[in-house]
């Protein structure tokens, strides 16, 4: 009877909980969900089978480590760009070329958190060359070429914890931007107790220089900061150019449950630093060179294996040691999460996380209050503006837990709002909410198409959101995370489409195909092949030995390897599969793969030199395939390997062609 | 039955080249070509780039050599012997069946050969393959076939 009772209560108590957790998560469902009022949705994403879509989009994989690329507004899966993760069905992270890239001063890390991907750019617009993607946990930045769609570089960042201000570019792609998230001490390896926070933590700004012409990076200089958590960041545009901002929070220096203790004060800073005039004290000798271990892995040449260099020293300026100013402290309220400045360089949008209102600063009264001398407090150095000289207007009822800003260059703005999930559109004019819609659900980051630049072309927005819930087929407790693509062009927002993706798509970013699509490379060429071990003449297929290293130089084409018998492997021997696909044309790849290889196969593109490395651990003979569907004969494009004891005298042999 | 099938894919030719010519002026020319068959010079000489008799002087030009025989050893000889056939023909007596403008519309037009050219569609019946693009221009197709002539000369 008790137990009866108890069961009773008990379901009670999770229907009622249930409600009003539904009351509170599921804010519409699909039967209340605003679609478009006239016209209809399919139709505005409808892409004819062999068109393409207007735009690119590339949505970070967040735990999943990659950046994934979609055409909008279908929503057509591309591909996934492996980064900071291994990729089996690639061999990226697997073959001896991409291995290096992910080397740190930790060691070898195969798996990341990438958050921000942000294109490059050109006088504050997309340009399309590169694309680069932070890595939050191990903090790092990789630069990823538009031409290949691959990863080029990886550079890691140094006196940084949670690399999440990244990786932002401004307006001429100057700089790519890190920031630390969690602040740590500024030397590695300084062995201090947690709770000498404030006197021994700092944190650290990174400013990477970016080759105009190659795209590499090069960590340029860091400013030393105090201990908060620099959260995100943007560049300036026109005639904010110059600037960088990034919001704070935990100035109350908390170490500890941080969900608490770092909620306290009303208001948290964004930073504004003048990173041209950073950069100018740095050229003439102001910053100092401080320890700092690092890794800088990148190609050189068309081909080859990924070059890690390892790294110690940083140039820094800090800012306690500096008497000019270059970053100033603005007041806002409270926990600021993202920083967004508008397409004309003068609003610098703030997302309070934990805040009523959404505040916007001005650019030109954040410069009057500098000349003013509104400055209320100096902390280690940096002047503190008054929040009431900056902040040109406050977004009223904004709804719970304000996040990240977006515009559309007609004088609007959008902000996703977590914890009431949605998103609202307001004036960049009258500071007042036009139009709200839901999100499903739990908005992040939202994306307009070419957006973050001067010239937004802003017809679609994308909500990136952290749980579907019951917005598809169910996959278990489990599923992937949604997107949602709206409709802009018109005054109200309004939903066309929703589809799961890869990972976390944590932020994303989206440009005119046409600035892309015309470049893709669709071979390496043969000619242009650098690789030290490629196969350029096919008659010098063959293998060596060194020791116990043996080397096969084997070409590939439809469809047979050469070579595609070898004897004389012995166990204990390290094999190195160099392959070169002698293809080519476009989209015809050849792979291998060999039983017993601890190793992923090794997908190679037309033209390309991979290499699979392999240590057979049994005698026994091998068969080894080509693991992707070239041809008609693509079951006959195989081979076979003998490998013999460890002291066998089995000569060195191989062969093709020859049965 | 054969004739059957030569029907059809001729039907489904004429399809695919409507669907995709690249302007109408090819779309009209492929039609034309289709009702008269393949114009004398495109029977005896292959269909692509080269539409015209090349010139090709007496004496082996060195450098055109040396370049047809890189391009040879990176590009063509995975399949290719000079002597006996292996994926592909034989090739150090070509130029005693083909006009050099054959090779080089083959090199240069594998696909369509082995599509629209009665030799290609025989070839690929007895070869099961169709020969990819290799990515060679039309002064390396030259370069090939002097280096093809040098090798019928001293062998």
């Amino acid at each position: 009877m008790t137990q009866i009772k108890s069961k009773k209560l008990r379901g009670i108590l999770l229907g009622a909980g249930f409600v009003a957790i539904a009351a509170f998560v599921f804010t519409g469902c699909p039967g209340q969900q605003r679609m478009l009022d006239t016209g209809d949705a399919a139709q505005k994403v409808y892409v004819a089978p062999g068109e393409h879509d207007e735009y690119y989009g590339f949505f970070s994989g967040g735990y999943s480590g990659q950046l994934s690329v979609w055409g909008l507004p279908s929503a057509r899966f591309l591909k996934v760009i492996p980064v900071f993760s291994q990729d089996p069905e690639t061999g990226y992270g697997y073959s001896e070329e991409t291995k290096p890239l992910f080397n740190t001063s930790y060691g070898f890390i195969p798996w990341d958190d990438s958050h921000h991907p942000h294109i490059s750019q050109t006088d504050g617009d997309a340009d399309g060359r590169w694309i680069f993607i932070n890595a939050n946990n191990t903090p790092r930045i990789a630069r990823i070429d538009l031409v290949t769609f691959e990863t080029k570089e990886i550079l890691e960042l140094p006196n940084t914890g949670g690399n999440h201000a990244s990786s932002f570019v401004t307006s001429n792609t100057e700089y790519v931007i890190g920031g630390t998230r969690f602040s740590i001490p500024y030397e590695q390896d300084l062995d201090v107790p947690i709770d000498s926070y404030s006197d021994e933590f700092r944190g650290a700004l990174s400013f990477i220089k970016v080759d105009e012409n190659s795209g590499k990076m090069d960590l340029e200089f860091q400013i030393v900061v105090p201990p908060y958590n620099y959260d995100l960041g943007r560049a300036g545009k026109g005639p904010s150019a110059d600037w960088v901002f990034f919001t704070t929070y935990n100035t109350e220096e908390a170490h500890t449950m941080l969900e608490v203790n770092a909620s306290r004060n009303d208001k948290d800073f964004i930073a504004a630093v003048n990173w041209r005039k950073a950069a100018e004290l740095v050229a003439n000798g102001h910053g100092k060179t401080a320890p700092g271990e690092y890794y800088h892995n990148y190609y050189e040449g068309n081909q080859g294996y990924a070059i890690s260099e390892q790294k110690n020293g940083v140039t820094i300026l800090d800012t306690r040691e500096i008497d000019e100013d270059f970053i100033y402290y603005l007041p806002t309220p409270k926990s600021p999460h993202g920083v967004d400045v508008d397409p004309t360089g003068e609003y610098i949008v703030g997302g309070g996380k934990l805040a009523t209102v959404i505040p916007v600063h001005s650019f030109s009264r954040m410069l009057q209050a500098i000349e003013d001398g509104a400055v209320v407090e100096r902390i280690d150095g940096i002047p503190v503006l008054d929040y009431d000289a900056t902040i040109a207007g406050e977004v009223e009822n904004p709804g719970l837990g304000p996040l990240h800003t977006e515009f559309d260059g007609r004088g609007y703005a959008y902000t996703s709002v977590y914890i009431s999930s949605e998103i609202v559109k307001w004036s960049l004019e009258t500071f007042e909410v036009v139009d709200r819609i839901d999100a499903y659900y739990s908005i992040g980051h939202l994306m307009i198409t070419g957006g973050d630049t001067k010239n937004p072309d802003a017809r679609y927005m994308v909500g990136l959101t952290k749980t579907a819930k019951d917005r598809y087929l169910p996959t278990g407790p489990k599923q992937n995370h949604p997107a949602q693509l709206y409709d802009i062009s018109g005054d109200r927002m309004e939903l066309l489409l929703d589809f799961p993706t890869i990972g976390e798509p944590h932020y994303a970013q989206a440009i005119r195909a046409d600035l892309i699509k015309d470049n893709v490379a669709q071979i390496y060429e043969m000619e242009d092949n650098d690789h030290p071990h490629a196969l350029r003449r096919i008659a010098d297929n063959r293998v060596e030995r060194d020791g116990n290293v043996v080397r096969v130089f084997m070409g590939s084409t439809r469809s047979h390897f050469r070579p595609d018998n070898i004897e004389g492997i012995r166990v204990g021997d390290t094999v190195y599969f160099h392959l070169t696909n002698l293809e080519q044309e476009w989209d015809v790849v050849h792979g291998i793969a060999i039983k017993g290889a601890q190793n992923s196969e090794i997908l190679v593109a037309p033209g390309q030199t991979k290499t699979m490395k392999w240590e057979p651990n049994r005698t026994g003979i091998y068969p080894f395939y080509c693991t992707a569907f070239c041809s008609a004969l693509h079951q006959e494009m195989q081979g076979y390997v003998r490998v013999s004891a460890a002291d066998s005298d089995v000569p060195l042999t191989w062969r093709t062609g020859t049965n | 039955m054969k004739s059957l099938v030569t029907i059809l894919l001729t039907i489904g030719f004429l399809l695919t080249i409507q669907a995709c010519g690249d302007d109408e002026t090819t779309d009209r020319r492929a039609d034309v070509q289709q009702e008269e068959g393949l114009t004398e010079f495109e029977l005896e000489h292959g269909i692509g780039p080269i539409t015209e008799r090349i010139e090709i002087d007496e004496e082996i030009d060195q450098d055109l050599l040396t370049k047809g025989r890189d391009i040879y050893e990176m590009k063509c000889e995975m399949c290719h012997n000079m002597e006996g056939r292996m994926v592909g023909p034989e090739l150090g007596n070509v130029l005693d069946r083909r006009s050099p403008e054959f090779v080089m519309n083959f090199i240069l037009n594998p696909g369509r050969m082995a599509q629209d050219h009665p030799e290609g569609q025989k070839m690929l019946r007895e070869y099961m393959t169709v020969m990819p693009f290799q990515n060679v221009k039309e002064d390396e197709a030259r370069a090939i076939v002097e280096y093809l002539r040098y090798y019928a000369e001293h062998n």
